[in-house]
């Protein structure tokens, strides 16, 4: 198939939920709250197509701000990965 | 802590360190076994085992008198020998196919060497080690089956410049090269050319694992101990399936090596070779698709070694997960509403055969000699006595009288179960915690488990024919635990939806209902009932001659109970509000929305207000109030209770034929081709949807007109009211209208060509020729009506008899994914390795089990605080 631009961009889609790349100083705050590393935390791969502009490297980490059934807004975090 | 870990370090003997799987080499096989096998015959004449037989006693014993001639020792000292035999030929091992494959097809078939240039085997390994140290060894096999896949393709060796043919896997067990069969041997010497640096790619160490011994050239022979013969009454053996599957392997070997020696022709060898490598195959695995399995000569497949293993009934879920447990006890249950909701009644003859363990003390020597008195053929007596060096004596008629003189502080006497002991009661499967509680004990007659009705819901009880189990906790720490943590009480509100998981049901509603909804009882009545609910302090029922049905149920409320709330049905005056003020009912009717199970929001109140012990002795108390005011009352469901008056009877005639009419009308406009399509419909499909709709309201008018006009005062109508038992619908297809019968959304439309029933024109999309049934139950159905009712009925029942395995197979790996799952002090949810899978639990944080229905209501909150 021949490279053709989709006009659909899937993050504006209103069913995708806001993705933010944190920070590094953010990025160890979060490590730091929790005692964790990169590796408890859930995953993202680093082409989903929902953090492509977002200009991603693996070990980032993304948060994600979901609409809730439960708890009206919530915050989530992933961590980047390749493939 | 030093300290703990040194004192730990005396006890640890030895440690396993690592464990290191490989596969058995020719040479190790010879090695550990201790006979070669090369007769199928097992006994001689005198029954005897044959030397050099599958059952030689080299092998081990399983006779009692035999003693093993490797080890020496006898019966159930010797743990067995291994024992091995010559193959003619090489024969290719089931487990190991797919591994040989992918060898095959990555290897040069000249040279033997991986298919991968010099100067990338590193990064090969490099690629590897990092899959491992992400995804542990999982991710490491993910990465050999990835490198392998890519090397299927490449066709020139890089280091001989060979050609490389296409392998296939012919299943089971045939390997073929371009459309040409490759025997064993030709397999066996590809792989004896591979090195042990090119293993290593392949996930198998050096050392352990040589590929070519996944070919096999002798096979081992299990002990006998692991396929131990029976002997019949008859005096005949029977022998183990694997020691029959291993009878045909010999003698198919043998005659392999007599057809070889003797210069046989090729094809008969070939022949052998392949029955060869059948029984070899199902001597493994008799459950390989491809193959039909081997069977007795009743027709049963043999059960070899993969079926020991594998599978529930395997050795590993059946024997060594699967526990069994002793004091316990299963039998048939039944209701009974007068013992509480905590207790269990526990027939005389299991109470005399479990026991509770009661240490001897100087204070209940006395107590416990009377029970020992007793012995344990009399209630309540005592089975045992254990000495207080662990020793268990049994309490007969001849050694009683030593033992009550025996005993002394620090003794145990295991005495009869009485009232008021800790039992924990279970109903399989048990699919929550609410499936296994603790109750008390109460010792009754008859051979029945009885639990309160009111509990049956947590177990999902009836009494059909179901059974339950009883167990009983024999330590201290046991009994306190199943006391403090399982008691029903502490169960009351479910972890699920934060209401009362128990509640009233059926007749305690309806009683309630009738109660309250403006029953009016003498005094003496009304102490009356109020006495056989279990209240005694009488001073809350006011002092007049008649009393009516909510000051009643207010005795049983505490009195600084306050309580607004909203019922399903109306009271005399119309209203559904339910308000109690002061441990006082001003207002309303009780009924399903407050009394019932997981609804309403009375209980939860109770619950919060008064804590665990008193919530349940309340509801124990309503529960009874109503049944047995009801009992009082009496209470029936009659045929006339569906009776409808003249003119309701009319309207419903008339709604039908409408209804008749109105599809009759659309079915023409269908025909004429002037219906107005649905967007994304066909006509077909409009016309189904618009006439399911017509039909459906239609009905629904009828349920309207019932309601309208059968008496509220009779049974069937007061279940309905009361929401106890049926509803409005069930209501309504008694007295005017069964309705559509549909099967998988659409009217019915199977049976013959174009019409359900022969009875029926071709084409005829009519209701009646479709499913509906105008008619009620009580006016009776026409026979083609009653045909479609069965229709449905049966495609019901079938769909739940084949859906509760499918569902149960879908929570038990549910189950075992989630299972350690866990919230930590952080409040994030973690699984076992401290991975992240929740940043709050439930993403509101919310345990479920401390709010009411999910929500934590704020508004009470600060009106309490005010």
């Amino acid at each position: 198939m021949a490279k053709r631009k989709s006009k659909l961009i899937i993050k504006k889609h209103i069913l995708i939920p806001k993705h933010i790349k944190l920070s590094a100083k953010e990025r160890d705050e979060l490590f730091k709250k929790y005692n964790i590393s990169l590796k408890e935390l859930p995953k993202i791969k680093k082409d989903d197509s929902a953090i492509t502009s977002l200009n991603v490297k693996e070990g980032d980490v993304i948060k994600i701000i979901r609409m809730s059934q439960t708890a009206g807004e919530v915050e989530f975090y992933r961590g980047v990965i390749s493939e | 802590m030093a300290e703990e870990i040194d004192t730990q370090q005396e006890y640890v003997h030895k440690k396993v360190e690592n464990i290191v799987f490989g596969v058995a080499s020719p040479q190790l096989i010879k090695k550990m076994a201790s006979a070669k096998i090369v007769t199928p015959e097992l006994y001689d004449k005198e029954g005897y085992p044959v030397d050099g037989g599958l059952m030689d006693i080299r092998l081990g014993v399983i006779d009692p008198g035999l003693r093993c001639k490797t080890c020496g020792s006898k019966l159930k000292e010797c743990i067995g020998h291994f024992g091995y035999i010559e193959l003619a030929r090489p024969v290719t091992h089931i487990i190991f196919v797919n591994i040989i494959l992918s060898l095959l097809r990555s290897t040069c078939k000249e040279c033997g060497k991986i298919l991968i240039p010099k100067d990338k085997i590193g990064r090969c390994h490099a690629k590897l080690d990092k899959a491992e140290a992400e995804g542990e060894l999982e991710g490491r096999r993910a990465a050999i089956k990835n490198i392998i896949s890519g090397l299927k393709t490449v066709n020139k060796c890089p280091y001989c410049k060979a050609r490389q043919q296409k392998i296939a896997l012919e299943k089971p067990t045939t390997f073929v090269e371009n459309d040409k069969k490759m025997s064993p041997i030709e397999v066996r010497t590809r792989l004896e050319k591979i090195s042990d640096e090119d293993i290593e790619i392949f996930g198998l160490k050096p050392g352990y694992v040589r590929p070519e011994w996944m070919i096999l050239t002798v096979l081992s022979i299990p002990p006998v101990t692991m396929r131990p013969s029976i002997t019949l009454e008859t005096g005949e053996r029977s022998e183990d399936d694997l020691t029959h599957k291993l009878g045909d392997i010999v003698r198919i070997n043998q005659r392999l090596f007599e057809n070889i020696n003797a210069g046989a022709p090729e094809i008969i060898i070939e022949d052998l070779w392949d029955l060869l490598q059948y029984h070899i195959t199902t001597f493994f695995d008799n459950n390989v698709a491809q193959l039909p399995p081997a069977r007795h000569r009743s027709g049963q497949p043999l059960k070899t070694i993969t079926a020991r293993i594998k599978s529930k009934e395997g050795r590993i879920r059946h024997n060594l997960a699967g526990k069994r447990t002793n004091f316990s006890s299963r039998t048939v249950i039944s209701p009974d509403p007068m013992i509480e909701l905590n207790e269990v009644g526990v027939p005389k003859v299991v109470a005399m055969k479990l026991t509770m363990p009661i240490r001897v003390t100087e204070w209940n020597l006395e107590y416990l000699k009377k029970f020992m008195e007793r012995g344990s053929s009399k209630y309540p007596g005592a089975n045992y006595l254990i000495r207080p060096d662990g020793k268990k004596k049994k309490m007969t008629d001849e050694t009683q009288e030593a033992l009550i003189e025996e005993v002394a502080p620090g003794y145990i006497v295991e005495r009869h179960l009485m009232d008021g002991d800790i039992a924990l009661f279970n109903r399989q499967p048990s699919l929550h915690r609410m499936s296994m509680m603790s109750h008390k004990i109460r010792v009754l007659a008859g051979r029945t488990f009885r639990l309160n009705p009111a509990v049956c819901n947590p177990y999902n009880a009836d009494f059909d024919g179901d059974e339950m189990n009883l167990h009983i906790p024999q330590t201290e720490e046991a009994i306190t635990e199943a006391e403090v943590l399982m008691q029903v009480q502490t169960q009351l509100i479910s972890p699920r939806y934060g209401l009362s998981v128990i509640g009233c049901v059926q007749d305690a509603i309806s009683g309630n209902y009738l109660l309250t909804r403006g029953a009016e009882l003498r005094r003496d009545e009304a102490v009356d009932l109020l006495c056989r609910v279990g209240v005694k302090d009488f001073s809350k029922l006011p002092s007049k001659e008649m009393i009516n049905g909510r000051e009643i149920f207010s005795c049983i409320l505490p009195d600084d109970f306050n309580f607004k709330g909203k019922s399903r049905s109306v009271d005399e005056k119309g209203g559904n509000e339910v308000i109690i003020k002061s441990g006082k009912l001003v207002k309303g009717v009780m009924d399903r929305d407050n009394l019932g199970e997981g609804s309403g929001l009375l209980l939860r109140t109770i619950h919060k207000n008064y804590g665990e012990n008193k919530a349940i002795k309340i509801l124990g108390k309503i529960f009874k109030l109503g049944i047995v005011y009801l009992a009082r009352n009496g209470f029936t469901a009659a045929l006339s209770d569906s009776d409808l008056p003249e003119p309701a009877r009319m309207k419903i005639k008339d709604i039908l034929n409408k209804a008749e009419d109105d599809v009759n009308n659309l079915i023409n406009i269908y025909h004429q081709g002037k219906l107005e399509i649905f967007p994304g419909r066909t006509a077909e499909e409009t016309l189904e949807l618009k006439i399911l709709e017509l039909l459906n309201k239609s009905r629904n008018e009828t349920g309207i007109v019932v309601a309208e006009h059968l008496n509220k005062n009779t049974g069937s109508s007061v279940m309905s009211d009361s929401g106890s038992r049926g509803g409005p619908l069930n209501l309504a297809q008694m007295a005017a209208c069964v309705g559509q019968q549909a099967m998988r959304g659409k009217r019915i439309e199977k049976g013959y060509i174009g019409r359900t029933l022969s009875f029926f024109k071709k084409g005829d999309l009519s209701s009646n020729a479709r499913g509906f049934i105008r008619d009620g139950y009580k006016g009776g159905l026409t026979p083609y009506e009653f045909f479609f009712g069965a229709i449905t009925g049966r495609d019901s029942l079938m769909d739940t008899a084949l859906r509760t395995p499918k569902s149960g197979y879908l929570y038990r790996r549910l189950a075992n994914a989630m299972q350690d799952l866990k919230v930590e002090y952080d409040l994030t949810v973690r699984d076992a390795s401290g991975r992240i899978v929740q940043f709050r639990y439930g993403e509101d944080g919310i345990d479920v089990s401390k709010s009411e229905n999910g929500i934590i209501n704020i508004d009470r909150i600060i009106s309490n605080v005010k």
